[in-house]
């Protein structure tokens, strides 16, 4: 028998009872809990609760906004599924997602791994990479199809001069969403390096001391070390970019209209278009929960399979 | 890596992070005949302020302007105080089905925007508010997002605190004001923060509930210049740069703030 064994083990303590959780108020507190939930309870009913009911129920009829409403069941979804050009909407969305996720990431992260040190105006450096998050989006389409205007845009003469002729960018069916894409990225870059910053300052040096006394290289210490330790940052930037990629609209509204010929009609410019251009809110409705379901589907599909790729350090 | 090299690197990046902005002042200087010229002209000869005029005379810019300026600060005002008593409640008062109202709180996050934006239409016009401030306004009252980032933040904040204050006669409304709001004002900053950039740059919303001049903000104002004006790229982008010059400004002054909110957004 030990010697740990051998000594008696001291009771638990009683448990202090004043600390103990109070009994649940009841009603007691009505007046002050509508008080305090009404301001935002309201308004959440009224502009939010509502219009979600109202979208599923419009979802279930073929309506123009003007004559009365047809009851079409699940005919909207239906059609949905099978119609070309919503497979191409989401398509184009999906392309977009693939251009600018990569872009925007890599950029982020290489722009992080170099601010990460010490060097004059680095500050300075970050507020001018911040800048075009704070730019509306508007602002950021129009500059950026002013830059890539084929016929007198500054990048096309400015491949000119190494003898690149330039396309059309977003006039050419081809070119049009590599447009958007580089757009996006240029808008986002200094957000995604901005959290991943934060991931990178969050990783306690000697970690990178250690394998460095142990003779990794430089690669082998980003690749093990640092990569690893910045994965919650990484799920936190793909969600992120995810839900709002799925849900692409400013820039593509505003740069080409969802044209030339529907080469850059994404799910949401879709969903304008329905509404406001074919008077059909019921299939535009069915859209939008369409594409609620996908995100959500691919938001929960991420948070289960973060175990296998995101280490909390 | 060398050090050369990484300084060559960042600051090719920023020099193309602000390429496009400096190329819009330059644009809207430059006098309207010259502007589609091949190649283009980097210090424009005869340069005016004429675009500028020009923007002025085709939009109610500066109405426009203040319509954002003032839609932003009230928005954000609102969001805050009915973000903070709702979260207050959500923290501190005991109440049957207060976790299943936050589950629904929480739902609504999750809803897109072009998912609310066809029914909410339907309302606005349904109770005859569409083409005016109220409706720009409406859906920006009140914040989920915000009801869960204050609740956190008042979670952090000792009980102790409130039962001093309750021994010395405070009610709940005295301790939110004078205990728990005070002890949260960075996350209120925060929350303000990011409630101001959404609203001062929001599209989708404007563009489907506004159609006269007067009640447009300035993205929409942008925008619509432009599908004015396809051509005239020197207002374009004098109207852009009259935009970003007030969010600009505020940017300076809160740039520490606003970094370190959205760093700390991304941290677990």
């Amino acid at each position: 028998m030990s010697v740990r064994q051998a000594i008696p083990q001291a009771p638990p303590k009683a448990p202090v009872t004043h600390a103990r959780p109070r009994r649940r108020g009841g009603w007691r507190y009505a007046g002050t809990v509508a008080l305090f939930l009404l301001p935002s309870l309201v308004p959440l009913t009224l502009y939010t609760l509502i219009p979600m009911v109202g979208s599923f129920w419009t979802s279930l009829h073929e309506w123009d906004l003007i004559t009365e409403m047809r009851w079409v069941g699940l005919g909207n979804y239906i059609e949905l599924v099978g119609d070309p050009d919503t497979r191409a909407a989401f398509l184009h969305t999906l392309y977009f997602i693939a251009g600018y996720l990569p872009l925007v990431y890599l950029g982020g992260l290489g722009l992080a791994v170099l601010l990460n040190r010490a060097m004059p105006a680095r500050g300075l450096l970050r507020g001018v990479y911040f800048l075009p998050v704070i730019t509306s989006w508007v602002v950021v389409a129009l500059m950026w199809k002013w830059l890539l205007n084929p016929a007198s845009g500054i990048v096309n003469w400015a491949l000119g001069l190494v003898g690149v002729s330039g396309p059309g960018w977003w006039t050419d069916p081809d070119w049009a969403m590599p447009s958007i894409i580089l757009a996006s990225a240029w808008k986002d870059l200094g957000f995604v390096m901005i959290i991943l910053l934060a991931g990178l300052q969050a990783i306690p040096r000697e970690y990178q001391e250690a394998a460095m006394v142990d003779g990794a290289t430089a690669w082998r210490r980003f690749r093990h070390i640092t990569l690893p330790l910045l994965s919650p940052s990484t799920f936190f930037v793909v969600v992120i970019s995810l839900i709002n990629g799925f849900q692409v609209f400013d820039q593509v509204q505003i740069m080409t209209g969802g044209g030339p010929g529907g080469a850059t009609q994404v799910v949401v410019s879709q969903i304008y278009d329905l509404t406001f251009r074919y008077g059909r809110a019921g299939a535009a409705s069915a859209l939008s929960w369409l594409l609620f379901a996908l995100v959500l589907l691919v938001t929960i599909v991420q948070i289960r399979g973060q175990k296998r790729w995101v280490t909390y350090g | 890596m060398g050090k050369v090299l990484r300084y060559l690197l960042v600051g090719i990046g920023a020099l193309v992070m602000l390429f496009p902005f400096a190329w819009a002042v330059i644009t809207s200087i430059t006098p309207s005949d010259a502007v589609l010229s091949v190649p283009p002209d980097f210090t424009p000869e005869g340069a005016s302020l004429d675009a500028y005029g020009r923007l002025l005379e085709t939009l109610p810019f500066w109405r426009i302007v203040l319509n954002s300026a003032w839609i932003g600060a009230a928005s954000t005002t609102l969001q805050l105080v009915t973000s903070a008593m709702a979260a207050y409640a959500f923290a501190r008062l005991p109440f049957p089905g207060r976790g299943a109202l936050f589950a629904v709180y929480l739902a609504t996050l999750m809803m897109p925007l072009p998912v609310l934006v066809v029914p909410l239409f339907i309302e606005m016009r349904a109770f005859n508010l569409v083409d005016t401030y109220f409706a720009l306004l409406a859906p920006t009252i009140a914040s989920a997002f915000g009801v869960f980032l204050l609740r956190q933040a008042i979670n952090q904040v000792p009980r102790e605190f409130d039962e001093a204050a309750v021994l010395d006669g405070a009610g709940h409304f005295r301790i939110f004001l004078y205990v728990v709001l005070p002890l949260i004002r960075p996350a209120l900053a925060t929350f303000a923060i990011f409630g101001f950039m959404a609203s001062w740059n929001s599209y989708l919303w404007p563009l489907i509930i506004i159609k006269s001049p007067e009640f447009m903000t300035l993205p929409l104002g942008l925008a619509t210049l432009h599908g004015q004006f396809t051509t005239q790229w020197d207002v374009v982008m004098a109207g852009s740069v009259v935009s970003v010059v007030p969010i600009l400004i505020l940017y300076v002054f809160a740039q520490k703030h606003v970094i370190a909110s959205v760093a700390q957004s991304g941290l677990k």
